[in-house]
């Protein structure tokens, strides 16, 4: 393979570190923060299953990306992915939990305005509402799953040391199921600008088995969040887990199915399919901010319990970052893309 | 790998369930056992079995001391309701403490052997019988906080009730005897006990407040 594709796929794999870092946080965020699972445990599932789900069910959402913008050469690709990170990381350092999908969002709009491709209004006022959509159903969904847990756990009268025990073993499950679905739904933001020009070929294994050019692109982005899970994300997984909200470990695992519910709903290419052939509205399949659905759950969670215990002033700031983001991730596109071309002649588009 | 922690937890738990619950067990025996002390203590007839009683509570009192400091080694080693350890661990050891009281009235009993006249008996037997009441019911708000979150009110409630009983008991029977013509070194050595007794209950009453406190902490 030329060196040169591997440096582009360097711009990818870097996003895959960010999201690693921070939207992987997420799911294991309550729970790590709560102290009710260790950070090593978190990481290693949260590793494992952001793969699976990459590798399984992370095509759905990468066509709709790919229909924001079809990027159609490699520095291209490369200028949106450095351009998503470089986003991300400030954000970060500010200290608010954002999203490599808006990111990246961002990043290819301002890609299109670039080069003077058209911009599919239609796709991006879709991720757009899904955006709104995704916190307030988060939100719903766990208060409805709260109010539900709450009144079993009274009524079944258990035991705090095996409400404990239970809670742990449903936090892990709940985080792979998260994560699952994170690598499913978020695999397209590191990823999905590279497959329509994929350096890869396809490999047949033993004529069992057909490893695609578009697998073998998103098992290297689900490593690249893996590296990101372990290097960066405890410092998020704290931050996560007590700043928004003090919360009960029961309600760290309401926030976490919810958020994973929330997130698999947005890549599940089955229950889309579904929802169509009984005449319903499809679910689009979108990229959506795991951080958007996390903290929609726990403010969910804060609102059932009168409102009072959440920080406003902090989930004011978290929403001005959410608006922020893909606006300062367009024109630090437009900056790299005008350097690539500028400066290392680099053709950015065909 | 998960699996096996996973074993090991429910394992722990289990165990640890059993230990806490036979460490109320023990609080609720010590009261029984106090309950009989006193009487028994008072027919001077049956010293042999009273110190047979007291031997019997401080062998109590030692399982206690030790169920504590298992339960406290396995929650901090296992990192078990890291929401709840230390209240839990604080409340174990607040009880521990009640325990110690009641053995601590054995031991005085036993050492200074005050001398209770006849009239005063079946009021001090009252106070001690209020007294275990209200240890009994803090044990089932204990047991409420562990297991039934809805009831602690209740059975707090009921620890505050038996708290004012003894309260009362204690006023009448410290009157009484100041009202008698014992000698005043009598009268001051009686009243220490029948204080002692009562305090038993306060120590009661304040350990139900904080249980109150840890099952909203606790709540869901």
């Amino acid at each position: 393979m030329d060196i040169t594709i591997l440096i582009f796929l360097f711009g990818g794999l870097f996003l895959g570190w960010s999201l690693g870092a921070n939207d992987a946080a997420n799911v294991f965020g309550t729970a790590v923060g709560t102290r009710m699972v260790s950070f090593t445990s978190a990481a290693i599932i949260c590793s494992v299953f952001v793969i699976l789900g990459a590798i399984i069910s992370g095509a759905g959402t990468t066509e709709t990306l790919g229909k924001l913008g079809a990027i159609n050469a490699l520095p291209g690709a490369f200028a949106a992915c450095v351009a998503a990170g470089i986003s991300v990381y400030l954000m970060t350092k500010v200290g608010l939990p954002v999203s490599t999908t808006q990111a990246i969002v961002g990043a290819i709009v301002g890609w299109n305005l670039y080069t003077g491709s058209s911009t599919n209004i239609q796709v991006l006022v879709t991720i757009l509402a899904t955006w709104i959509l995704c916190p307030i159903i988060a939100g719903v969904t766990a208060m409805g799953l709260f109010t539900f847990t709450k009144r079993f756990i009274l009524n079944r009268k258990l035991h705090i040391l095996r409400l404990d025990a239970y809670t742990r073993t449903a936090l892990l499950l709940a985080g792979a199921f998260g994560a699952y679905s994170l690598g499913a739904n978020n695999i397209a933001n590191v990823m999905g600008v590279f497959v329509p020009i994929s350096p890869f070929t396809d490999i047949n294994i033993s004529n069992l088995f057909i490893f695609s050019s578009k697998e073998q692109l998103f098992l290297l982005g689900g490593l690249a969040i893996a590296v990101g899970v372990f290097t960066y994300s405890k410092k998020v997984m704290y931050t996560v887990g007590n700043d928004l909200l003090k919360m009960s470990p029961v309600a760290a695992f309401i926030v976490v199915v919810s958020h994973s519910i929330v997130l698999f709903l947005f890549a599940s290419q089955g229950i889309s399919d579904f929802l169509q052939s009984i005449n319903l509205p499809s679910i689009p399949l979108v990229p959506v901010s795991s951080s958007q659905a996390v903290v929609g759950g726990v403010i969910g969670i804060g609102l059932l319990k009168g409102g009072k215990e959440v920080q406003w002033s902090i989930a004011g700031r978290i929403s001005l970052g959410w608006v922020m983001l893909p606006i300062i991730a367009a024109i630090v596109s437009l900056i790299v893309l005008f350097v690539l071309e500028n400066i290392f002649n680099l053709q950015v588009s065909f | 790998m998960f699996g096996l922690k996973s074993a090991s937890l429910f394992g722990d738990t289990k165990k640890l369930e059993r230990e806490i619950d036979e460490f109320v067990d023990i609080v609720s025996e010590v009261g029984l056992v106090f309950k009989s002390i006193v009487p028994t203590y008072l027919n001077h007839s049956a010293n042999g079995k009273f110190e047979e009683m007291v031997e019997k509570v401080k062998e109590m009192e030692s399982k206690a001391d030790k169920i504590t400091k298992d339960v406290e080694h396995t929650l901090y080693e296992e990192t078990l309701i890291p929401d709840a350890r230390s209240d839990v661990l604080r409340l174990l050891e607040h009880i521990d403490e009640l325990i110690g009281m009641y053995q601590g009235n054995c031991y005085h009993f036993s050492i200074q052997k005050p001398n209770f006249p006849k009239e005063f008996h079946q009021d001090l037997i009252e106070l001690t019988e209020t007294v275990v009441n209200c240890v009994e019911s803090l044990c089932l708000t204990v047991r409420s906080f562990f297991r039934d979150i809805k009831s602690v009110r209740d059975n707090a409630h009921k620890v505050t009730f038996y708290e004012k009983e003894s309260d009362i008991k204690f006023s009448s029977l410290a009157r009484r005897i100041f009202d008698s013509e014992l000698p005043l070194d009598q009268k001051m050595h009686l009243r220490y006990f029948v204080e002692k007794i009562d305090r038993i209950c306060d120590q009661a009453e304040d350990i139900a407040d904080e249980v109150q406190i840890y099952a909203i902490k606790r709540s869901v």
